[in-house]
């Protein structure tokens, strides 16, 4: 039990009398990556969202870091630990690579209350530092946002979670948008955050990205998950029959 | 060398390709109607609209013109230092003009003095009740809570009800009006004590304005407060997805708008020795031109004090100027509107220029 990070039991949504998820449990050990696959409307989403408190639970229990968790909302599912990037960024545009890293919680000098003094020096050691470390590529942190490609957009919102997140980190369709170089450089630093230890759930449609970055694979149809499954257990095809249904019940790690 | 990799992770970055400041194209601008007005100047009235011309002076600079320049547009400057925390912010103040029309006169009746030439002022409002000749701190902080209680109306109204900025201070422009009209029944409030007279006098404008001008813009780069102005204006679900208190951070915003107003209010009611409940019409839309000439973004997000304070000495410098080439006023206003309209062009092609250079 201490080294799972995350670990739900019979977690459950309902939007009216849609059953948008149904009794999912699932875990994540320290370390490890896991993907989350599913057709469109599978529950994928909705799960993550329970999981960062965007959403409220309709049944189901929830433990991170150890305890169980019932977070009021997103903030404090994050100041516990839990960091996300969601799939329109949460960027401000018209800021530059630092203050977007640092957007709502800035190192300040003096605390004067909404006039703190900004530690601006720090805040750009921290982020230099922080984009090396994921090897995350940008020119120029003096920059806006607004003037960087889809590419570097999404590497600065990763680079953000990853600074911040010392417990986990998810990712909702991270290079949906993106193109093929673009993409890579994304897959680079999920890479480093592998090295690094730091586990990871990646909601992906690329069937070569999730077998090419992660450990397991959890499918969910139909707001249930229907397998659970070891990369070296499994192959694209099989994935795909059971997201596309063709193959059904709950296949669980031989664990 | 051009080429120097200065850019995190190893790559090149050309310092020579950086952008300037929008500032800098702002400035530029009035650089270049300056000159104009030199040049128009020079060749059909042969005087100069910038440089000393008179041999009894001994100055390179016509010092009184460029005094003028500035004085004129002080006050609405001192506005437009608040109206343009709130347009970076996201949101539009509408109600600037009519916040200093509703303080000059409250400010205005605890100013006044017992006695003018030595009968009873004929105008006091409170002179029953004896607070006549009080101390210069009293008005100020009166013009301080009546600028702070318009603007945590404004900011409550949009923070926690979802009006449109644009609604709820219209709605503040007209009812902050009527309070200006109703509180001494449309009589102006005259007869200042000199040392609340002494706050407008000569350039003391000028110096309020500049000082402002400079706290504001220091709040604005190094603290907290400017970060999220810029946050919040440039995508305000990701300032609260990141945990920023949006709605805190808006109601602050419009209470130092306001309180920027009443402090207009006062210099102006100071500077013109009477309070009337006409004063500031208009006053909203210039401060507004000024910080959309000085390079602020409507949409919110960009922008800076700097910025503004160079739009306001455009605006300075057109009416000199036109006063200067002795044309009609009306002139002025017709050529303000068509620079803010080419200003606000100007900065969309620059924004298209740097978006397809990016």
């Amino acid at each position: 039990m201490s080294d799972i990070v995350l670990k739900t039991e019979n977690l459950t949504k309902y939007y009216g009398g849609v059953h948008a998820l149904e009794g999912a449990n699932f875990e994540l050990r320290k370390g490890e990556h896991v993907a989350i696959m599913g057709d469109n409307g599978a529950g994928k989403s909705t799960f993550v969202r329970q999981i960062t408190a965007v959403e409220q639970r309709t049944s189901g229990k929830i433990w991170f870091d150890g305890k169980e968790v019932n977070f009021a909302g997103p903030i404090a599912a994050r100041e516990a630990g839990i960091e996300t990037v969601f799939q329109n960024l949460a960027l401000a545009d018209d800021l530059d690579v630092p203050s977007n890293l640092f957007l709502g919680r800035e190192k300040v000098l003096f605390n004067l209350g909404p006039f703190s003094i900004l530690d601006r020096k720090f805040m750009r050691k921290a982020t230099e530092a922080a984009l090396i470390r994921t090897a995350v590529k940008i020119p120029n942190l003096s920059n806006t946002i607004r003037h960087m490609s889809g590419g570097q957009r999404q590497c600065v919102a990763i680079a953000r979670t990853a600074t911040f997140a010392s417990k986990l980190i998810i990712m909702d369709e991270p290079t949906a948008a993106l193109g093929v170089q673009e993409t890579m450089q994304v897959e680079n630093i999920i890479r480093t955050l592998k090295a690094n230890g730091e586990p990871l759930i990646l909601i992906s449609h690329n069937m070569r990205q999730v077998f090419d970055l992660v450990d397991r694979i959890v499918v969910f149809r139909r707001g249930r998950i229907v397998a659970n499954l070891r990369k070296q257990d499994t192959d694209g095809n099989d994935i795909v029959s059971y997201i596309t249904g063709a193959k059904t019940g709950e296949a669980e790690l031989a664990a | 060398m051009a080429q120097t990799t200065h850019g995190v992770g190893g790559l090149s970055y050309d310092a020579k390709r950086r952008t300037w400041p929008a500032e800098f194209n702002v400035f530029l601008a009035l650089i270049i109607l300056v000159g104009a007005f030199e040049l128009i100047g020079r060749v059909f009235l042969g005087d100069s609209f910038l440089f000393n011309t008179r041999a009894n002076v001994d100055t390179i600079f016509n010092e009184a013109r460029l005094q003028i320049i500035i004085l004129q547009v002080s006050i609405v400057g001192i506005i437009a230092i608040g109206v343009t925390q709130v347009i970076i912010s996201g949101g539009i103040d509408l109600s600037s003009g009519s916040i200093v029309g509703a303080t000059a006169m409250i400010a205005m009746s605890f100013a006044q003095v017992a006695t003018v030439n030595g009968n009873p002022n004929p105008k006091a409002i409170f002179i029953e009740q004896g607070w006549t000749d009080l101390p210069v701190i009293v008005p100020v902080l009166v013009a301080i809570g009546c600028g702070l209680l318009a603007g945590l109306i404004n900011g409550t109204l949009v923070a926690y009800t979802r009006i449109p900025p644009f609604i709820a201070t219209l709605g503040m422009m007209v009812t902050a009006r009527g309070v200006a009209k109703w509180w001494s029944k449309g009589q102006p409030i005259s007869f200042p004590t000199e040392s609340f007279a002494a706050i407008g006098k000569g350039l003391m404008p000028v110096i309020i304005f500049i000082s402002l001008a400079i706290l504001f813009q220091l709040i604005l780069s190094y603290t907290r407060y400017g970060k999220h102005c810029y946050a919040i204006g440039s995508n305000e679900d990701a300032a609260r997805m990141s945990g920023i208190n949006v709605k805190n951070h808006k109601i602050l915003v419009f209470v130092i708008a306001g309180i920027l107003a009443s402090l207009a209010a006062v210099v102006l009611s100071s500077k013109n020795l009477t309070a009337q409940a006409g004063m500031g019409v208009m006053y909203e839309l210039d401060a507004i031109a000024m910080a959309v000439i000085g390079g602020v973004s409507l949409s919110g997000g960009r922008g800076s004090i700097i910025g503004t304070v160079i739009g306001a000495l455009i605006f300075g410098v057109i009416i000199s100027g036109f006063t200067f080439l002795r044309l009609d006023a009306y002139y002025q206003e017709m050529v303000k509107g068509v620079i803010i309209i080419g200003a606000v062009v100007l900065d969309q092609w620059r924004q298209r220029l740097r978006a397809m250079r990016a």
